[in-house]
């Protein structure tokens, strides 16, 4: 699903330029739930940013269910992040004007489908994570745990064909992050590739696989 | 790629729901400003504009009416005048007429107190106005001017009705050189001369106009002017006509011309006989309003700039996230543009409900009183639609711009607020 073959991330801060990643390769195989770990500044956020087309590497390529990213242009990676990828926030990173529903909307209207048609999926996927009831609540009428459940259903609801979650339960109290790693598990088990980064060893035991990083290598998977 | 249509309809779906949720304070202030400079822009054209077109409208209702046949240079008077006054009564065209005989002359006051005769004697130079008092009322409407003393009785013989430019109580901003008479006062009496021969008449009122050509004459009535200046013919001097709706001015003007009757008098249209230095500067104020109006155009512009700035900055991780989910940087846009023309068109729709709903009417009842004229507020439709469409464009532009500037910006970096 996903080959990342020697990838080098640089930062030029004035006269100081940090590596971030230092030549990282790695292999994701579709339906894994992948955890990547590390300490801080290990560069586990930076590899899920370049796997995810958020971010450019500096140097080396990566393979997106056989398609070659890196080379992409700006509108091409907003259509591929669209059709084939999926995200979930620490910060939940819900738009604020709009209800739960509406949230999960959007990328299915990018998607070319009917308002109403885009209504139905997202309240089915609101369903299916328990917050039915809160389709007209604005994020600010939310819990966090809620609004980390709507941001999950978000970027689900079209079908991606890889989750990535970037630290999913890092602002979560620990009954809303076994609710999230619950879902997950679920989808998991549904057939959903999902790579996620993570500070929390305790949730690494419902993955098929952890990779480690530090100071931009991977040392363990 | 996502489509137009697609980035359309999801811009469309983003911006509404940003503006319901508003802060209804913002809104209402932007709509508020919006409003202001819409006003701006069609209001201070309008009362620059308002003030010669306000002068002209009274010249055409005090003085000229809708055509006007004045003596042909050279000439003493209007030759023919009773065959033009009954072609205008035969002709179901002509609503109201009204004819004058005029002849330059002097007043004199205070004569009857006058002590020292080796000093100048208080005269001052009029037109005198031979009139109908009936018809030049029904005309003209001139007793409703009358600001002290009565208007002319046509029963009544030996009565003058000053225009208040000839007096120094009203016309003192005229300085020195114009003369003009001492006190005078309705049941004063005072001598007119013309042409060397002079009699005493009784003042019966003052008649003050932002008309001219009514507040510098002395009025009398056509049976005391025929006496006093001993004029052999009935031929007047200026004959002015009011048409029905059916017609136009210039088309009224044609059924005289026709008849021939341009080689006996100068015909002219209400709006030819407007002095050309006051149509230049009805024209040079129109510039100047528009000046003033682009300067208000700049400042929505700018305005709308910060907003829509300020707004996308704020929301500048949420553009990030936007664009991370497949949301397309046109659709992004679109909902800002689409901000940007709700803010244009409410602003322009209520600045158009003040203007029309209450501005013009109330102007139009209470002029502002300029010293030469009563301003109106002038707001052609068709200008005020060029106005908003200019306003819409312009609003357009400042809220895409930083829209763009914005959805420009890296994903990532809008994403990590960096």
């Amino acid at each position: 699903m996903i080959q990342v073959k020697n990838i080098t991330k640089e930062f030029q801060n004035g006269d100081v330029l940090t590596q971030v990643l230092k030549g990282v390769s790695l292999e994701i195989n579709s339906g894994e739930f992948v955890a990547i770990m590390g300490k801080s500044g290990a560069g586990k956020s930076t590899l899920m940013y370049q796997m995810s087309l958020l971010d450019h590497p500096t140097s080396g390529s990566i393979m997106v269910d056989n398609q070659e990213v890196t080379m992409l242009s700006h509108d091409e990676r907003t259509k591929f992040r669209l059709d084939n990828l999926g995200y979930i926030f620490q910060d939940y990173a819900l738009v604020p004007e709009l209800t739960a529903v509406e949230n999960i909307m959007v990328p299915l209207l990018m998607q070319e489908k009917s308002e109403s048609e885009a209504k139905k999926i997202a309240i089915a996927s609101l369903e299916k994570i328990g917050l039915a009831h809160r389709e007209n609540n604005l994020p600010s009428q939310l819990s966090g745990g809620e609004q980390q459940r709507v941001s999950i259903a978000r970027a689900v609801a079209h079908n991606p064909k890889i989750l990535f979650a970037d630290e999913p339960t890092a602002n979560l109290d620990s009954e809303s992050s076994k609710a999230v790693i619950d879902i997950f598990r679920s989808l998991h088990a549904a057939g959903q590739t999902i790579v996620m980064v993570t500070h929390e060893p305790e949730y690494t035991v419902y993955c098929d696989r952890v990779i480690t990083l530090s100071d931009g290598k991977i040392i363990a998977q | 790629m996502a489509t137009l249509g697609t980035s359309l309809k999801v811009g469309i779906f983003l911006g509404v729901r940003q503006l319901k949720r508003a802060s209804r304070w913002t809104t209402g202030l932007i709509v508020f400003i919006m409003t202001l400079t819409f006003l701006n822009l069609v209001v201070v054209s309008g009362i620059l504009i308002g003030l010669i077109v306000g002068g002209n409208n009274a010249n055409r209702e005090q003085y000229t009416g809708d055509v006007i046949m004045t003596t042909l240079s050279g000439k003493p008077d209007i030759a023919k005048s009773q065959d033009i006054i009954a072609t205008m009564k035969a002709d179901n065209t002509v609503a109201d007429y009204s004819y004058r005989f005029l002849s330059g002359g002097a007043v004199e006051a205070n004569y009857k107190t006058r002590s020292d005769f080796n000093t100048k004697a208080d005269t001052a130079a009029t037109q005198l106005a031979g009139i109908d008092p009936i018809r030049e009322d029904n005309f003209s409407n001139i007793s409703k001017y009358v600001i002290e003393g009565d208007y002319l009785d046509p029963n009544e013989s030996g009565y003058v009705v000053l225009g208040a430019n000839l007096l120094r109580r009203f016309s003192s901003s005229f300085g020195d050189g114009f003369d003009s008479l001492d006190g005078t006062y309705p049941g004063d009496k005072v001598k007119i001369t013309v042409n060397g021969k002079t009699q005493e008449f009784t003042v019966k009122g003052i008649v003050k106009s932002k008309v001219g050509e009514v507040s510098i004459r002395a009025f009398i009535t056509e049976g005391d002017f025929l006496r006093l200046t001993d004029r052999g013919s009935l031929n007047v001097n200026e004959i002015a006509l009011r048409h029905t709706a059916q017609i136009t001015d210039d088309e009224s003007k044609a059924i005289f011309v026709k008849n021939g009757f341009d080689q006996f008098t100068k015909i002219q249209t209400a709006t030819e006989a407007i002095p050309d230095f006051l149509n230049q500067i009805k024209l040079a104020f129109g510039v100047l309003g528009n000046m003033i109006g682009a300067i208000g155009i700049v400042v929505a512009s700018i305005t709308i700039f910060i907003v829509i700035f300020i707004n996308a900055v704020t929301r500048r991780k949420f553009i990030g996230i936007m664009k991370g989910i497949g949301v397309s940087s046109l659709a992004i846009q679109i909902s800002y543009l689409l901000q940007s023309f709700f803010y244009a068109v409410l602003g322009s729709l209520l600045g158009t409900i003040i203007l029309y709903g209450v501005l013009v009417p109330l102007v139009a009842k209470h002029p502002i009183n300029f010293p030469f004229s009563d301003g109106i507020l002038v707001a052609e439709p068709s200008g005020t639609l060029i106005r908003i469409i200019l306003l819409l464009i312009v609003t357009l532009i400042a809220g895409f711009i930083p829209a763009r500037m914005i959805v420009r910006k890296n994903t990532l970096d809008s994403i990590l607020g960096r």
